[in-house]
């Protein structure tokens, strides 16, 4: 996609920003130019490049164009929510370059058309690159494995029931040993479905006092327990997705010192918000998993830093108004967050939780590589995908300025710090302030 | 919006009653003695006052109730209010109106209080947040979360019976508590009077986690748990409970937590027994204890009424000073 040669044949030069690329290690003042589309030097220009345009990055932070790692665009299927337009559109102006969808749209992803329909409607919006992880089974019905042969043909960077079931354990298994088979990365959300059930708060004080039907940390390391056994047992490679709880970030530590192939991820509103903030019943405050407690929260900060989640996401679920308008348990789950992934992720480093350098990493580079995907770097040679941030501008997010299709957001009317001035996609100007 | 804010106005007086959590003791109080001069009314052979003449009172259910939504019918007519009765059932909401829209259509009927019973927990809250300024909210019962006048009617019970006094009172609440919006309003009540002991007896498949942060001493155990009680108060188990993997049976529930004369031994000798009802004999309590001499189940029932009148009352009088 997005072979800008001929559409787009601006030499540009970006000029004076502190340049941060965690995956060559560098973090200096430097000038980066790009051509035909790619990164054609980083510091002295090449022979004879002439730029056609030049930014001002003085004072700007110039790293990869972000990657996340989870983002549903509601299309096919909900397009009342949100489509592949606008929310690729609230991507770049995010200073996102790639969102990764899950599988579970109507008609979920399954076959080559259904990635291939994805694949046409990201390039004619052109504002950010959109790659899809193929149903582990088929319609997600847990049942019948997919053909996962031709998915991985088709380009899906990975495979996922998403946050449908699996019939039983042996079905899992065989989709895990099928995945490998192909040397697909398998995405695990880890749901122990019978312990979760009808649940919509974490199992702890303020569900008890809310009388809210609870989701108990169990459900969340039960099912890590298990997915870790097969994991072991057929050798799959497997990536668990957006993990909760204290105990769930210490298991896959210690999975990951035992040799075995797994990544993890954190969706930064769960290195927020704790189960306090679903009182008082604010709706934009259910999301699955719940959010737990105040010592998870500081358990997760920690295993992103350590690196034991190698990335950060959005888990970027845009809602309409209607779905969140309902009492709380009646309310469909998730926030929306393209907008504020980076600018909450620069409060980590505000708040000493992690160096810039590393969180940018969890957002780029770390990413990337759990998606098997060449982008997260300015290497020489590389797609320019390249996000341009001022780390110091304020703003207010609120209706006029939020750009997802969806509203949904408990950080509305926080005034947040650090905001993309420019994105490149591949060389190509898709967002400036 | 803090629960406090949200129904109380400026002045800390009621504007909807949603939950016992965001009153003062002062205002439970008050809401106790105003329920008090209106038990007098319901016993004279006028039963009516004029309070809310010409005002529209709207029983909005979502979930089946005779008791609850008989009183409330009874506590508006006897204050002079329309009343009407509107239950909607599932299928209702398989024909496709949201909760706002239902309630958006009845407001251009000009109603001026709601009271609502719904399966979800913080369904009043949603109501009260969008209902029209003019419009009063009154919880009758949200999910697991609350049924404050319930807990409003079993307080007043016991004040009755056993004085204003609750700190030297051991209170047990015995049964399901974790599915029971009752006992989390009584819980709440009886910390606001600062009860000096308040129990819950149940296994453990019926106790929500960390069930002391509620302010409560946890009993797996029904002698233990009832031992030297004052008040003990039995809770309703769904008949649906038994078939899930919550119980084994309604024989053993009966067995370890049933109240029978017998068990009753270890309580205060003047032990009150309540049930907010429907009961079920011989699963909570044999028929000797719900209609034997320690029991004011039926007395409840009676002071519903008042406890609602005041309510309703006091949360239209706002209504007044809003509309002035």
């Amino acid at each position: 996609m997005m072979t800008s040669s001929t559409q787009h044949p601006d030499r540009i030069r970006i000029s004076g920003g502190r340049v941060i690329d965690p995956a060559n290690n560098l973090d200096a003042v430097l000038d980066v130019f790009v051509a035909d589309g790619n990164i054609a030097a980083v510091g002295t220009p090449p022979d004879g490049f002439i730029a056609d345009h030049e930014i001002d990055a003085s004072g700007r932070i110039v790293c990869p164009g972000l990657v996340d790692l989870c983002a549903r665009t509601r299309e096919p299927g909900q397009e009342h929510k949100a489509t592949i337009a606008s929310e690729s559109l609230a991507a770049a102006s995010g200073g996102i370059t790639t969102l990764c969808c899950p599988p579970d749209t109507y008609p979920v992803v399954e076959t080559p058309a259904d990635i291939e329909l994805i694949r046409l409607r990201a390039e004619a919006a052109g504002k950010a690159r959109v790659v899809t992880l193929g149903a582990l089974t088929r319609g997600l019905d847990g049942e019948y494995l997919s053909e996962m042969a031709a998915l991985k043909k088709a380009g899906c960077v990975g495979v996922s029931n998403a946050l449908r079931p699996l019939a039983n354990t042996q079905v899992l298994r065989r989709a895990l040993e099928y995945a490998a088979t192909f040397d697909l990365t398998v995405f695990l959300y880890a749901d122990d479905h019978w312990l979760s059930a009808n649940g919509c708060a974490h199992e702890g004080k303020v569900a008890t006092r809310m009388g809210l039907p609870g989701i108990p940390q169990a459900a969340e390391t039960a099912a890590i327990a298990r997915d870790l056994a097969l994991v072991e047992q057929t050798g799959v490679r497997a990536h668990f997705c957006r993990l909760s709880t204290a105990r769930a970030a210490h298991m896959v530590a210690r999975a990951q010192f035992d040799g075995l192939p797994v990544t993890a991820d954190v969706a930064i509103p769960y290195l927020y918000l704790t189960e306090i903030d679903i009182r008082e019943f604010d709706s934009n405050c259910h999301v699955i998993p719940p959010l737990r407690t105040t010592e998870d929260r500081q358990r997760l900060r920690d295993a992103v830093q350590r690196g034991i989640f190698s990335a950060i996401c959005s888990d970027h679920q845009p809602h309409d108004p209607d779905a969140k308008l309902r009492p709380f348990p009646s309310t469909e789950p998730g926030i929306s967050g393209l907008d504020t992934l980076l600018p909450l992720g620069l409060r980590l480093v505000d708040e000493q939780v992690m160096k810039l350098g590393e969180l940018i990493h969890r957002l780029t580079a770390g990413p990337a590589r759990i998606l098997g995907l060449p982008g997260g770097t300015l290497a020489v040679g590389s797609a320019a995908d390249i996000c341009i941030f001022d780390p110091e501008l304020t703003w207010l997010l609120d209706p006029s300025t939020i750009k997802s299709h969806g509203h949904n957001t408990p950080f509305m009317g926080w005034e947040l710090k650090g905001r993309a001035t420019h994105t490149l996609l591949a060389g190509r100007l898709v967002h400036t302030l | 919006m803090s629960t406090a804010s949200l129904q109380l106005d400026a002045h800390g007086r009621l504007k909807h009653f949603l939950s016992i959590e965001g009153l003062n003791n002062q205002l439970l109080i008050d809401i106790l003695d105003t329920a008090e001069s209106f038990a007098g009314v319901t016993e004279q052979t006028v039963k009516k006052v004029p309070l809310l003449r010409g005002k529209t009172i709207v029983n909005l259910f979502f979930e089946a109730s005779t008791r609850t939504r008989t009183t409330f019918e009874l506590a508006a007519k006897r204050l002079s209010a329309d009343v009407l009765n509107i239950n909607i059932t599932q299928s209702s909401a398989v024909k496709g109106e949201t909760l706002l829209d239902t309630l958006r259509n009845l407001e251009a009927m000009h109603v001026d209080m709601f009271v609502v019973r719904h399966t979800d927990s913080g369904a009043a809250h949603f109501i009260a947040n969008h209902a029209a300024p003019h419009v009063s909210v009154i919880n009758a019962g949200d999910g697991r979360h609350a049924h404050p006048t319930q807990a409003l009617l079993d307080i007043f019970t016991i004040r009755r019976v056993k004085g204003p006094d609750f700190g030297r009172l051991r209170v047990a609440i015995v049964g399901d508590i974790l599915h029971s919006r009752v006992a989390r309003s009584q819980i709440h009540a009886l910390n606001l009077l600062n009860t000096g002991d308040i129990r819950i007896v149940a296994p453990k498949t019926l106790v929500p986690a960390y069930a002391e942060s509620l302010g409560v001493h946890v009993y797996h155990d029904l002698e233990a748990g009832i031992e030297a009680a004052d008040v003990i108060i039995m809770l309703r188990l769904q008949r649906e409970r038994m078939q899930g993997a919550l119980l084994p049976s309604e024989h053993e529930y009966y067995e370890l937590f049933g109240v029978t004369e017998e068990k009753l031994a270890v309580a205060s000798p003047d032990v009150t027994i309540m049930h907010p009802g429907p009961i079920n004999r011989g699963v909570e309590m044999d028929s000797e204890v719900a209609d034997g001499s320690h029991s004011v189940i039926l007395e409840q029932v009676t002071h519903g009424i008042a406890v609602r009148m005041a309510v309703m009352s006091m949360a239209m009088h706002h209504q007044k000073k809003v509309t002035q």
